[in-house]
């Protein structure tokens, strides 16, 4: 290496950037440069910014090694850390804190405390990286380290929220006191930590709330452990008393979710969207041991793990577990129908997995257990060994459930001795023919011949085997078997393996009765053919279930060093008032606070302040103007290959702009200013070409107003929330006087709203319903079933033309006038209210001044939220606005007991130029927002919808017969919106 | 948390290794081989391995693997999460992350391994930070530096770490500013033996090659947001804007970046393509077997097909294929027994197919499952979910940039069963 120490000796930068460059490489590759430390160190304090940074790479690899010259650089860090520039002095920090030399420990420790305090939240960053560091080199530190991190963990920065916490999860993660105070802190900032922290932090907190906050299914684990106290209490009396301590739990301990416990819940969840599988997982995790239990998340997705050939083989075996969890009697034939095609794969270990799995679902799914035996049974003439001897030994475990039934399998099995090597199959074999001898009285005794023959050539598993059989059949047949068994024990008792000879001379002793032998062997056919319970299959996953989910530990089963123990629940909460802050920073609105710190501002976290006045600016602007967008978007799209094409497109571009501004002033002529706000069902009807795309974007929205209502229905343990659905439940009545009748005549519906397909498998979830007839479920199911090979065309809908009502005649209004309409459009503000367009026109000379809503009378249950005063409509001016209007639902007065589905049936003619295809579906949706459902069958019509307020699925079915009669089907959870519906449908329909 | 990094190229050799703590012996990888000699295909070596003193995780991509060494617990998806984002850090350097690029670069990969982790914890992963600490690579930089004698390594130091975006760097200027976009979506489909969908899933992502000057806000909404299920975001999109409004409003990185991904969940339906006619049959006791296939488009709105490609991996038994294809090459591997048909464009007035008889070893009985067919293809301005960008627009800067998007449909994992 002399020409590299020359080079390095030199003057130049560039010589010496070249030597470095070759080092760094011969590191990278592994070679050892160690001899070149003395003429690399000194070039520490070289000015090259390049030279010094990759002298330091030189330095943290190998100051361990060479402790004593590593020491010559330390005052160049020294000076580093003083340096006005807080990058110069975060590196100083990194590199000295790198330097793994035991001597220079005091001076880390200073550096880290000094730095601890910088006024650069990035220095204070690397101070947290560093502590860790120093922990591992000298762990007497602990108790200065903690003062540390205590410090750190009181900063109010992203930046180092994610890097202390690693310090302290490494260095003192017992202190769980530590995070008290900060609890509230990390849950508000978690969203603005970078993503590597925030895996971190969640998994500290998780294991935090499992020491501060109560079970969330405590009542429930409460009942469930009650059956088994009864199963240990003898008598009646305790039992009974048990099953009053069980009503009066509930009401002893009502349990109310401590508001820490939901701040975490509800703050990690929108990380469920992070791009980094990391995060996703941590948040899994910890909804998975922090959050309310929820039943039968994962069946609508079952077919996401279908497995593939291409897949690597942990990825099927990770499947099947899957798949076999997820299985019910509802789905099984599918999944059965897919383990069918696994059977056949060339990866025959896979295959081994999936007729494991097979054994699982028939013993947890008692109808299919038969199907799956046969099915079994069958791969028994398998050409591959492994699937065959695999089959023998699930039929084994399967058979033993209810051998009686069985016995012509197990003469089959009996047959397979011949031919099937594998000793774990050969051994079930002889277990299943030894203990149900009583089936097969004349094979048995065959087998046993067989079988003494080979006996010395089989594997030992098998000659245990042998012996069990030999054994069994003594004590029920002996006549036959008696010089068989004597010969097999003879042999045994010269086996080369001490644990057969022990089981020889054990079982002699037992089954033949001599002098010596005691009052045992009377019992010896008791102590063989004893009734066995079955065995559970069980997941090979089982055990694993006491590790944090998704750690080392748990994908292992096995604690890797440093692992953490996630507590189990208190029985009684500790102290809540522990979290709360003196200063209470955090608990004022987050965004006054964050504006005081114009540096680290975070990007996320004031957004919940601001959120509010941005929505409601927004709600208003785009309807207008969305129209006129999409244009320019749209010309501008796939034109990016070249740059003459670019130029084309935006003088297009600006063509379209003309146009369309052009066409709005025309409008504008033509109803003299109709102001910016202008209803856009207008827009909608002049540009026929328009329509269709802002329907859709309509139909769109109107999802993400359903998932965002479901997000709210989701967290419906807050009262306010499950107190709205309380009362919906209670009946209103129908009549409706004042100005409103219009609009309540209407409500049914605007009530109803496009339901994307996406809901189809709750249909099979939600409870079935009695009332619903079977031809209705068999539908259901088979529309689950066969979606995916339905063409896809049908998915987006159209609507007809919004229909628009007289609320006041200008006459009647002395020249107002005011119409409205339902614009099928979601109302912002609130997703639960149904949004009213309307509009207002002046036909009077004078100006109106002052339009606004005066005190609604509303029925009870109902709102309203009206829209903003109109301060003046000048004569001959337009106005309009939407206003929302929660109708909440009339309903079914036994709803409360009466749940799932009314059937309305109605039959109808239709008249002559109604029976076209497109007539019919126009009229409905018409009539209502239904969602056009795809069907197999010519004749018939199915459409969907959800309702606004109270998400009630609606369906209905039109089958059209000979001669223009019909048949009008609705099934509706709400009967009375169900017969508003027919009735207004068959009004359409007829008329 | 991550002790040490070996990458290991296909044929067992550690080319690279880096260490952010004590140093650990390469002999530790022998575990790797030893796992790596069980498991049959590369694909199949368990992501995680532990041995006495260590765990290994890996993960396989452009033919290497990167071996991550840890001694205590971590989540394993962090680490996997992580060293996939190494490999998208050089792919963002180099281009590609083959080898030789790595070799070739072997000091800038090293300072950028330095900078993504301190002590094992992660601390710069994002590539607009990296960039402005570590220059990426430029044949004429390469020639300058040579010549000048300067440096790869930032001159002025880097900013966006300190900023409230971490994620972008401050102070961007371009003279022409421009934002594209594409959407690309991935159909996952398994077809039976009767051409009818067992399963089918929509994988999409948009990716944003995003030019701009300053600090621009973008927003951007859909026509149907509705369609997009489990969505993932870039940090860079604000969560709150997307549940209350489903639009998409963040300041974006500078340059190329993955803006979003989603799924079409299984629930909704899927239009698949193109479709497959096949015909394959081994006779018992044969010599021959009949291999047919024919590629047809099916729901394509009127767009083309191309690239397309069939692959099959066919049992040990067959030795050999006679084929004839009307349009496109095949090849068979005899060894991998894997029969590759590139097809190119369809048309569907011509429809390609592939037809003759497989040679198959005699004595043996016939396989138990006829092959897998997988299929590739590409299809331009279709997105196969109906997914429509509505409006893009800028909010912060003064100017006007030119806004671009793209639709691409390809099949992802698509397999049809026979």
């Amino acid at each position: 290496h002399d020409d590299l120490k020359e080079m390095l000796d030199s003057n130049k930068d560039s010589l010496k950037l070249e030597a470095m460059k070759r080092i760094v490489a011969m590191i990278a590759r592994g070679k050892n440069t160690s001899e070149l430390f003395p003429a690399v160190v000194k070039n520490v304090a070289c000015k090259n910014i390049e030279v010094k940074k990759l002298v330091y790479v030189y330095l943290v690899r190998y100051a361990e090694e060479q402790q004593d010259l590593a020491l010559l650089s330390i005052s160049t860090f020294q000076r580093g850390l003083k340096d006005p520039n807080q990058l110069i002095r975060a590196s100083a920090l990194r590199v000295l804190s790198s330097i793994r030399v035991t001597i220079i420990v005091p001076i880390m420790m200073l550096a880290i405390k000094e730095a601890a305090s910088d006024m650069s939240p990035y220095v204070r960053k690397t101070a947290a990286h560093a502590i860790p560091k120093l922990y591992s080199l000298d762990q007497d530190q602990k108790d200065q380290l903690i003062e540390v991190i205590e410090k750190l963990l009181a900063d109010k920065t992203t930046l180092v929220a994610g890097s202390v916490v690693m310090a302290f999860e490494e260095v003192c993660p017992e202190r769980i006191d530590l995070i008290h105070k900060n609890y509230r802190k990390l849950c508000n900032l978690l969203i603005d930590v970078e993503e590597w922290g925030q895996v971190v932090i969640i998994n500290m907190l998780t294991r935090y709330a499992r020491t501060q906050f109560l079970n969330p299914n405590h009542n429930e684990s409460l009942l469930e452990e009650n059956p088994d106290k009864t199963f240990y209490g003898s008598d009646d009396e305790e039992s009974k008393q048990e099953e009053m301590d069980t009503a009066l739990l509930p009401k002893r301990k009502p349990y109310v979710m401590d508001p820490d416990h939901r701040l975490l819940l509800r703050n990690t969840k929108p990380l469920l969207q992070s791009r980094n599988a990391a995060v996703v997982m941590a948040v899994a995790q910890l909804y998975f041991h922090l959050a309310p239990k929820a039943e039968g998340m994962f069946e609508p997705h079952l077919k996401s793990f279908y497995i593939r050939s291409t897949d690597p083989t942990q990825i099927k075996v990770l499947k099947l577990e899957v798949m076999t969890n997820l299985a019910s009697e509802t789905n099984i034939s599918i999944i059965l129908r897919e383990f069918q095609t696994y059977i056949k794969s060339q990866d025959k270990d896979f295959v081994a997995g999936t007729i494991q799995a097979i054994g699982r679902c028939a013993t947890n799914i008692d109808e299919v257990r038969d199907t799956c035996l046969n099915g079994l049974v069958q791969l028994l003439s398998n050409r591959d060994e492994l699937v065959m001897a695999e089959s023998v030994v699930v039929i084994k475990k399967l058979l033993q459930m209810q051998p009686s039934q069985h016995s012509d399998i197990i003469r089959h099995m009996a047959k397979l001795i011949d031919n099937i090597m594998v000793p774990m199959a050969r051994a079930s074999i002889l277990w299943l023919i030894g203990e149900y001898c009583e089936h097969v009285p004349k094979i048995a005794p065959d087998v046993l011949r067989k079988m003494a023959k080979s006996f010395t050539n089989e594997e030992d598993i098998v000659k245990l085997q042998i012996i069990n059989l030999a054994a069994k059949l003594y004590l029920t047949n002996s006549k036959q078997t008696k010089l068989l068994t004597q010969y097999v024990l003879n042999l045994a008792k010269y086996d080369q393996n001490y644990d057969i000879r022990d089981r020889a001379r054990f079982i002699r002793q037992l089954i033949v009765p001599t002098e010596k032998s005691g009052v045992l062997s009377k019992y010896a056919k008791k102590l063989f053919l004893a009734q066995k319970p079955a065995p559970v299959l069980e997941s090979s996953f089982k055990d694993r279930d006491h590790f944090q989910l998704g750690s080392l530990s748990h994908l292992l089963n096995s604690k890797a060093g440093g692992y953490q123990e996630l507590p189990d629940w208190p029985n009684s909460a500790p102290d809540p008032a522990v979290r709360n802050v003196e200063v209470s920073e955090w608990t004022k609105p987050s965004g006054r606070e964050k504006r005081k710190e114009k540096v680290e501002k975070p990007f996320y976290s004031d957004s919940e302040g601001e959120s509010e006045p941005t929505e409601s600016a927004d709600s208003e602007s785009p309807t207008a103007s969305e129209s006129e967008s999409m244009s320019e978007i749209e010309s501008a799209s796939d034109s990016r290959s070249d740059k003459e094409s670019d130029e084309e497109t935006k003088s297009d571009n600006e063509k379209n702009k003309k146009k369309a501004r052009k066409e709005k002033s025309k409008k504008r002529d033509e109803s003299e200013d109709s102001g910016q706000s202008e209803g856009e069902e207008k827009t909608v009807k002049k540009r026929k070409g328009k329509e269709e795309s802002s329907s859709a974007s309509s139909s769109s929205s109107s999802t993400s107003e359903e998932s965002s209502s479901e997000n709210s229905s989701s967290e419906s343990e807050e009262d306010s929330e499950s107190d709205t659905e309380k009362k919906s439940r209670k009946k209103s009545s129908t009549a409706k006087p004042s100005p409103r009748a219009l609009e309540a005549k209407q409500k049914e519906i605007s009530l109803l709203d496009l339901d994307d397909f996406s809901s189809s498998p709750t249909f099979q979830t939600s409870p079935s319903p009695n009332t619903s007839s079977k031809s209705l479920n068999l539908d259901l199911q088979g529309l689950t079933l066969t979606d995916t090979t339905v063409p896809s065309e049908v998915v987006s809908p159209s609507l007809g033309a919004v229909k628009t009502y007289e609320l006041l005649h200008r006459i009647t209004g002395e020249g107002l006038s005011v119409e409205y309409c339902f614009n099928r459009r979601p109302f912002s503000p609130d997703h639960t209210m149904v949004s009213v367009q309307m509009q207002f026109t002046n036909n009077s000379e004078t100006e109106l001044k002052n339009l606004r809503i005066g005190e609604p009378k509303l029925q009870a249950g109902m709102r309203m939220q009206g829209f903003k005063d109109i301060a003046i409509l000048q004569p001959g001016q337009v106005a309009a606005d939407t206003l929302g209007i929660d109708f909440y639902q009339l309903l079914n007065p036994s709803a409360g007991k009466l749940m799932g589905m009314n059937e309305i049936k109605e039959k109808l003619t239709l008249p002559e130029q109604f029976r076209s295809d497109q007539a019919i579906v126009q009229r409905v949706m018409s009539i209502a927002n239904l969602g056009r459902v795809p069907c197999g069958l010519d004749n018939e019509y199915r459409f969907a919808a959800r309702t606004v307020s109270g998400g009630a699925l609606v369906l209905v079915t039109l089958v059209t017969k000979d001669g223009g009669m019909a048949q009008l089907t609705i099934n509706c959870e709400k009967m009375v919106i169900g017969t508003m519906l027919v009735k207004d449908i068959m009004q359409a329909l007829t008329q | 948390m991550i002790h040490s990094l070996f990458l290991i190229n296909s044929s067992g050799d550690i080319f690279l290794e880096k260490h952010w703590k004590s140093v650990v012996s390469r002999s530790v990888c022998d575990y790797f081989f030893e796992a790596q000699e069980k498991a049959n295909e590369s694909e199949n070596v368990p992501p995680v391995i532990p041995t006495p003193h260590h765990f290994l995780i890996s993960v396989y991509r452009d033919r290497i693997f990167f071996v991550a060494v840890i001694q205590s617990e971590v989540p394993p998806l962090f680490v996997i999460e992580f060293l996939h984002r190494v490999v998208d850090t050089f792919q963002d350097y180099f281009g590609t992350c083959s080898e030789v690029a790595i070799k070739d670069n072997v000091v800038v990969v090293y300072e950028v391994l330095e900078e993504m982790l301190d002590n094992g914890f992660p601390l710069a992963t994002e590539s607009n930070i990296l960039k402005e600490l570590i220059r990426p690579p430029t044949i004429l930089r390469t020639v300058v530096n040579t010549i000048t004698g300067s440096t790869n390594v930032g001159d002025h130091l880097p900013t966006g770490q300190l900023s409230v975006v971490p994620w972008r760097r401050t102070g961007v200027r371009y003279a022409n500013n421009e934002a594209y976009f594409d959407v690309v979506e991935e159909i996952d489909a398994i077809i039976d033996k009767s051409g009818s969908t067992v399963f089918a899933e929509i994988q999409g992502v948009i990716d944003a090659c995003v030019k701009l000057t300053g600090m621009p806000d973008l927003t951007l909404s859909f026509m149907n947001p509705r369609l997009l299920d489990d969505v993932s975001f870039h940090p860079c999109v604000r969560f709150k804007r997307w549940e209350s409004e489903r639009i998409l409003s963040f300041i974006p990185p500078d340059g190329n970046f993955r803006l979003l991904s989603y799924h079409v969940s299984s629930q909704n339906l899927v239009a698949i393509p193109v479709y497959v006619k096949h015909n394959i049959s081994f006779r018992d006791g044969s010599s021959m077997g009949r291999f047919e296939i024919t590629v047809g488009p099916k729901q394509t709105m009127g767009k083309t097909v191309e690239g397309t490609v069939v692959t099959s991996q066919l049992p040990k038994v067959v030795l050999n294929m006679n084929l004839t294809s009307t349009q496109g090459n095949y090849t068979f591997d005899p060894v991998t027994k894997v029969v590759s048909w590139d097809i190119g464009k369809i048309n569907p007035q011509k429809l390609p197919s592939l037809k003759g008889t497989m040679s198959l070893q005699t004595g043996t009985p016939k396989p138990d499952e006829n092959p897998n067919i997988n299929i590739q293809f590409k299809i331009q301005q279709l997105a196969i979910s109906g997914l429509k960008v509505n409006r893009l627009d800028m909010y912060g800067e003064k100017y006007k940039p030119f806004k671009g998007i793209k639709y691409m449909t390809k099949a992802g994992k698509f397999q049809v069963r026979t």
